[in-house]
């Protein structure tokens, strides 16, 4: 059934998770995400769908559990905020080159180092390009409210299966912490085994007898072989552009001038969009929701148009060279 | 003395010569060929008829290319 | 008595042994003499003697057994370097009837893999560990390992492990068996069919153990590099009787939760 709730952003990716038929949530704390974990250790989900709840041991050691758990073909997934997400960045590389399919959820604070506890955009980066070692994307989700938290965890686990291809859902610490009202999905049952061995044939579930082995692994030491893996991989992230591009647009349709803007400050920018148009200037907000892949030619089809693009973002300007890059 | 007879096949173009298998031979019948496989190693073969079938061999290499057989007499 | 031939002798109901069909016929990609291939093929017929190979998920490392899901004909996974047992955490909670082992080396397991292993170990997953020391690295080509012994050479420790400037060598199974979550702590050697027997039936009661649901069971097995210690395979199990068990002692340590002695 589906329910209205008042949550944090946090609270509803946990429970959207949960009611996606997730099978493991594996996290170790950092602010400002930990209430992820801390719903989910509340709700005890491994009571009610099954669900398994584990607090790893540091991000890294939560990130190969991931990968462990995405190679028997379950539905798994992690959360962490920028530092941690930098530490999960081998892990990550593992599971892109594995092909292996899981829901990332960061929750970015302001760095680098340590940082500050406070909301950042600052992880565009290494969200987007990769992030760690080799030639890999994810595809990444960029919520703006707490429904979109919600929502992008049942779309994330789609979207990695359909790809074998983690998701991450780059929120940051104003949506992540943030009340909003919030409409939840339906509960989804688990895969079953049987569904797993069917929908996703190269888990890793124990041999059946009648059956070759399964091997998830990264490596491959004939480097021909390892160059065709990375082509194939490319080709993945093209149909990802061909198919997968999501954004938003808000009083476009006459403007003369583009905020371009996601996550929280696509919030604050529609309010100055507002306050522009108030005063009679035409502007319009265009916000990418897949910042991997990018909203390049919907972009691309203002440029004449248009007299100018405004890139808005909490950051010293990262998105801004997709921006260009596309216009 | 037991009434046991007992040869060794040896998979020999996967021995790799490590003669952990002579050492493990509890009645020297294992040797190193003169001759060379297709990797260049030189094999291990059976050179007399003392073999008891105990698969000491077998058990210690570590390339598992010695299948042992053993009839009683 | 002689007037059996070879030919008769070599029948199928004469067999006595043969390699289990759990290893692939690929070559194994050890040097010769490495104690891995014998360490892999005892693993596998604890799997075939258990019917298991349906039922087991192996996780492999970073280390000279990377290739391990080359030989092992079950399911298996390769894991970042170290992290085997979180891998192995993860699949074994997600699919607890599974057997579920992670086969790792000293640097895998005792250097990179140290947190991931303790921590492991403290929440007594119910997975087998099996942890291969040789007492450096191989892979890469002879490096000092964690499990290096004091003046033991190596290519980063070209005159010898000195313990004042690169510290002592890592005793993780001593340290992991103290830990209430293991069960069962053991460590042998493949070097002689003794060994390798007794070595075999410590992987069994491992895996049976596993089964029962008593936590993590650990065997480790004291193995050569002679590659890396540049020694011949005859030559470099000997050293290891001299050098490495009076280091690293055979036999049990922790049996049914209690430490031994």
């Amino acid at each position: 059934m589906k329910e209205l709730k008042l949550m944090k952003g946090n609270e509803a990716v946990a429970e959207a998770a949960i009611r996606a038929g997730c099978d493991g949530y594996f996290g170790y704390p950092i602010t400002p995400q930990s209430e992820i974990m801390e719903y989910l250790m509340y709700q005890e989900p491994y009571k009610t769908t099954g669900m398994i709840v584990l607090q790893a041991e540091s991000e890294v050691a939560a990130i190969n559990m991931v990968y462990g758990g995405a190679s028997c073909g379950k539905r798994v997934m992690t959360s962490s905020s920028s530092p941690g997400i930098s530490l999960k960045q081998e892990g990550i590389s593992y599971i892109a080159g594995a092909e292996l399919p899981c829901l990332i959820v960061n929750v970015v604070r302001g760095g680098p180092g340590l940082g500050t506890i406070q909301p950042a955009q600052s992880d565009y980066f290494q969200s987007t390009k990769g992030g760690g070692h080799g030639d890999y994307r994810l595809l990444v989700l960029a919520p703006s409210s707490v429904q979109e938290m919600a929502d992008f965890a049942g779309l994330g686990f789609e979207l990695a299966f359909k790809y074998r291809n983690p998701v991450m859902i780059l929120s940051d610490g104003v949506i992540g912490q943030m009340m909003e009202k919030v409409e939840l999905a339906e509960q989804q049952p688990r895969f079953t085994e049987a569904e797993i061995r069917e929908n996703t044939p190269w888990a890793t579930m124990g041999k059946p007898n009648d059956k070759e082995r399964n091997i998830i692994t990264s490596l491959d030491l004939d480097s021909h072989k390892q160059e065709r893996h990375v082509a194939h991989l490319r080709d993945k992230y093209l149909e990802m552009e061909e198919n997968e591009v999501r954004y938003e647009e808000i009083n476009c349709e006459d403007a003369e001038y583009l905020i371009v803007a996601y996550g929280s400050s696509a919030r604050i920018s529609q309010k100055a969009v507002e306050l522009a148009r108030a005063k009679g200037i035409k502007v319009g907000l265009f916000r990418p929701i897949t910042l991997f892949p990018f909203p390049k030619k919907p972009l691309l089809a203002y440029t004449n148009r248009i007299k100018g693009i405004l890139t808005v973002e909490m950051s010293l300007g990262q998105m801004i060279e997709d921006v260009k890059l596309a216009v | 003395m037991a009434k046991v007879k007992g040869d060794i096949v040896v998979d020999i173009e996967k021995c790799k010569g490590c003669e952990v298998c002579i050492t493990a031979c509890p009645n020297d019948v294992i040797a190193m060929t003169k001759s060379v496989n297709g990797k260049g190693y030189h094999y291990a073969e059976s050179v007399n008829e003392e073999c008891i079938g105990c698969a000491n061999c077998a058990i210690v290499c570590p390339d598992g290319v010695i299948t042992v057989y053993k009839v009683k007499l | 008595m002689s007037d059996i031939t070879k030919e008769q002798i070599r029948q199928p109901e004469n067999l006595v042994y043969t390699k289990t069909k759990l290893l692939t016929d690929k070559a194994l990609s050890y040097c010769p003499g490495c104690g891995h291939g014998t360490a892999h093929r005892i693993v596998m017929e604890v799997i075939e003697e258990l019917g298991a190979q349906d039922n087991t998920i192996g996780i492999a490392p970073v280390g000279c057994s990377v290739l391990a899901y080359e030989f092992m004909n079950i399911d298996m996974q390769q894991a970042a370097h170290g992290r085997a047992p979180a891998v192995a955490t993860a699949v074994k909670r997600l699919l607890p009837d599974r057997y579920v082992f992670t086969y790792q080396g000293d640097g895998d397991l005792a250097a990179i893999g140290t947190a991931e292993t303790i921590h492991a170990c403290n929440r007594g997953e119910n997975i087998t560990i099996i942890f291969i020391n040789n007492g450096i690295y191989g892979m890469t080509g002879g490096q000092m390992a964690p499990t290096t012994l004091p003046n033991m050479k190596a290519s980063t420790c070209p005159y010898g492990r000195d313990v004042e400037t690169m510290g002592n060598p890592l005793k993780m199974t001593e340290l992991i068996a103290q830990l209430p979550g293991v069960h069962y702590v053991t460590r042998q050697a493949v070097h002689t069919p003794a060994g390798v027997r007794k070595t075999k039936k410590a992987i069994r009661k491992a895996f049976d153990l596993q089964k029962q649901e008593k936590g993590l069971t650990f065997v480790e097995i004291v193995s050569n590099c002679n590659s890396g210690w540049k020694m011949t395979p005859v030559q470099s199990n000997k050293w290891m009787e001299e050098n490495m068990f009076p280091f690293y002692p055979l036999g049990d340590i922790k049996v049914d939760g209690q430490l031994i002695k």
